[in-house]
């Protein structure tokens, strides 16, 4: 998408609702051959996408496995650099500030990851990991004060403060969510993207993870970016949702709408193959399924990237890409069919 | 009419040092012929160990049958010697894993691997076994199936590798497949291509099918029958229409009611099973849902609740499967 898209798209909306915009963000990483390692292409990750999230609320990105998700939450933290475009937080584009002017943002966005386990260190009792912020940031004034701190996050995510002592193999996956978000909290930020938080876990446990998340955002006014595949997950949680495939935009809107009127094919493709549990319910869904693998990044189809799966596909969908468009009030669509 | 599969009174242990884990624990379900029948339960419950106990595949030491009978066309499996139970695996029964590059060689072509397959339980020439292998890669949708046969696994993406495992299950046209987690490491897109190839070929072959999942989307979507496990134990056991419209045990009622659902938003909090599922090791006394249960009484910390029928063809392991209701869980929000 052109950054001048990108710009009436925002302003749609007044800058001061959005804590996070993103314009044009794209992020490619080069292949390389031979022995003096020469460029001879690029794996196109993120490939312009623009994006705001509100204060408060809870932007969800889906798609397939390789549809550069964990590459725009990564750029977005500024954990990887990327190759174009722009970060705003706060009013701030913090791609343009140096290491240390970024240092105070760093503290205002943090990351949950699907499998805290291997973040967590073995040999580290858990309440160290979860108070390591607050001593690497000088966040408490003293060593009651670090003590009075662990406690309460552990009593935020629901775990027991008796229990900063143990270390991560005593507890399960869900346990060890709570302390990768003890951890997160830790600095007090305004915005946390979760990568795949739920997905390796139970159900029942799944369950308490996310009103965990929904009870924190109330109590601190959390802004949530999650990435997710799970879209009844995603249902439940998001405010709006962004649909993503190699590397694109295909569709954004608020999930309501996106749930209620999915437009985009991938859209419609991707809710039709998630089944609901319900039989009765099942027997009378019709089942359209996508044929094929996501094509690599590497090498992405001409013009509409979705257009070799694409089931409703015409000659044009090859030529050039669908830019993304207002099609309905909020609701963004990258397809010449709709 | 006899079931296919009647398994009666399983008991599967882990001698640790810590003690006996009872893994599977007292366990009895039939399988019919060509029927899809569902194995959920949360991760630990028993499900992957119950199932290679089918195929007398549990790691010994620590592990090991202890007991029960099962079943298959009315031989117990458990009576074989080792060189008969070989026979079985492949022949009769075929299986499906979770993660199809620990059970694909990444050192030979899948053509290699699925022609080995073939004579290792049927006797035919190479070139016959290659027709074969060929056929079966052009029943499970691969393209350009007589080129992709000298591919390595790692050429193949996670749903191929699938496709091709079910393509070596299926080979002998066993009247069972085990499939154990066969989509779990997949895209939903990927997930949906795979259990429908799986759904059509069984129907094909007139195949039954276990499949082991803990996604109870995926559950309504393909089994007829579902059996609910917790730890080691059945605690439910009905027609899928039964176990999500009419469920009796509160164990189901509670993964029922935690799942959220594409279809409907009822709130922003999902209700959820209190605490964590118990470890095998630490059991506890009586029913051993107890801890969490909300429909508890007195009994329920004594005795342990036999399978009770609910109809003649649902049980539910609880005292008080009477008092659990779903409602009406048949008011659909949207499309
Ligand atoms: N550091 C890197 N170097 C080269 N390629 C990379 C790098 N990181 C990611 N990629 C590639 O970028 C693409 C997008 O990857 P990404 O991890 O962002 O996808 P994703 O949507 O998070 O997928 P998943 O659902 O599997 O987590 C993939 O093709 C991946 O191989
Ligand atoms: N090799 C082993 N040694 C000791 N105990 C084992 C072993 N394999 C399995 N167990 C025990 O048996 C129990 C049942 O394991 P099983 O693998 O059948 O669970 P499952 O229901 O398949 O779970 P998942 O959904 O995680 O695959 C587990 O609680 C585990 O502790
Ligand atoms: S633009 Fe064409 S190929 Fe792309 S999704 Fe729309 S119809 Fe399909
Ligand atoms: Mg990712
Ligand atoms: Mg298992």
């Amino acid at each position: 998408m052109t950054t001048e898209r990108a710009e009436n798209m925002e302003g749609a909306r007044t800058a001061q609702d959005d804590l996070v915009q993103v314009k044009d963000l794209q992020m490619y990483f080069p292949i390389t051959a031979g022995l003096f390692r020469r460029r001879v292409g690029d794996i196109k990750a993120v490939d312009g996408i623009s994006l705001n999230i509100k204060r408060g609320q809870t932007l969800a990105i889906v798609g397939e496995s390789g549809s550069g998700k964990t590459t725009l939450g990564r750029a977005i933290l500024r954990l990887a650099k990327p190759t174009g475009g722009e970060i705003w937080f706060d009013g701030v584009n913090i791609l343009r500030l140096s290491g240390r002017q970024f240092m105070p943002y760093r503290q205002r966005m943090q990351v949950i990851f699907q499998d805290p386990y291997s973040s967590l260190h073995p040999r580290m009792t858990v309440g160290s990991f979860v108070g390591e912020p607050l001593v690497v940031h000088r966040l408490a004034a003293s060593k009651v004060e670090y003590r009075r701190r662990v406690a309460e996050l552990f009593r935020s995510v629901g775990l027991d403060p008796a229990m900063t002592g143990r270390y991560p193999h005593e507890f399960s996956g869900g346990q060890r969510q709570r302390i990768g978000i003890a951890r997160a909290l830790a600095m007090q930020p305004e915005f946390i993207v979760a990568d795949e938080p739920v997905s390796a876990l139970d159900v029942s446990v799944q369950a308490q993870i996310l009103n965990l998340l929904a009870d924190l955002q109330d109590q601190f006014g959390l802004t949530y970016m999650v990435i997710a595949h799970d879209l009844s997950v995603v249902r439940h949680i998001a405010s709006r949702v962004v649909v993503m495939y190699l590397g694109k935009v295909m569709e954004i809107s608020s999930a309501k709408e996106l749930f209620d009127d999915p437009l985009h094919p991938y859209t419609q493709a991707l809710m039709s193959a998630v089944p609901i549990p319900d039989p009765r319910v099942e027997r009378a869904r019709q089942r359209q399924i996508l044929v094929g693998d996501i094509p690599s990044p590497a090498n992405p189809p001409s013009g509409c990237v979705f257009h070799t799966r694409c089931p409703i596909a015409i000659d044009e969908c090859r030529g050039e890409a669908p830019a993304l468009r207002e099609t309905k009030p909020g609701h963004w669509t990258a397809c010449i069919r709709v | 009419m006899a079931a296919l599969l009647e398994i009666r009174n399983l008991r599967t242990s882990f001698f640790t040092d810590e003690g006996e884990a009872k893994a599977v624990d007292n366990v009895s379900y039939d399988i019919q012929e060509g029927e899809f029948v569902a194995l959920v339960g949360e991760s630990g419950c028993g499900k992957s160990v119950s199932a290679l106990s089918v195929m007398r595949l549990v790691p010994f030491p620590p592990g090991r049958i202890i007991g029960g009978e099962i079943l298959l066309n009315g031989r117990d499996l458990l009576k074989l010697s080792e060189q008969e139970m070989r026979g079985v695996r492949g022949n009769e029964i075929g299986m499906v894993f979770q993660e199809p590059m620990t059970s694909l060689n990444p050192v030979f072509t899948i053509g290699h691997q699925i022609v080995e397959t073939i004579r290792a339980h049927k006797d035919i020439d190479k070139q016959a076994a290659w027709r074969r292998a060929v056929e079966l890669l052009e029943l499970v949708g691969i393209p350009q199936p007589t080129d992709r046969m000298a591919d390595y696994p790692h050429q193949f993406s996670g749903g191929m590798r699938q496709r091709v495992m079910i393509a070596m299950a299926l080979s002998c046209e066993p009247k069972l497949v085990i499939a154990d987690e066969p989509t779990t490491a997949l895209d939903v897109t990927i997930q949906a291509q795979v259990l429908e190839l799986l759904e059509s070929v069984a129907e094909q072959l007139s195949t039954a099918v276990l499949l082991i999942t803990h996604n109870l989307g995926v559950v309504a979507r393909y089994a007829h029958r579902v059996n609910v496990m917790y730890a080691g134990k059945i605690v439910e056991q009905a027609t899928a229409d039964e176990i999500y419209h009419n469920p009796r045990h509160p164990y189901t009622l509670g993964l029922l009611q935690s799942v959220p659902r594409m279809d409907r938003v009822e709130g922003s909090r999902l209700s959820t099973i209190e605490g964590l599922p118990p470890s095998l090791l630490r059991l506890p006394g009586g029913c051993y849902f107890h801890p969490r249960c909300p429909f508890i009484v007195e009994r329920c910390e004594r005795e342990e609740p036999p399978a009770m029928l609910v109809t003649d063809d649902h049980t539910a392991a609880c005292w008080q499967w009477n008092e659990v209701d779903i409602g009406d869980s048949t008011v659909v929000k949207s499309k």
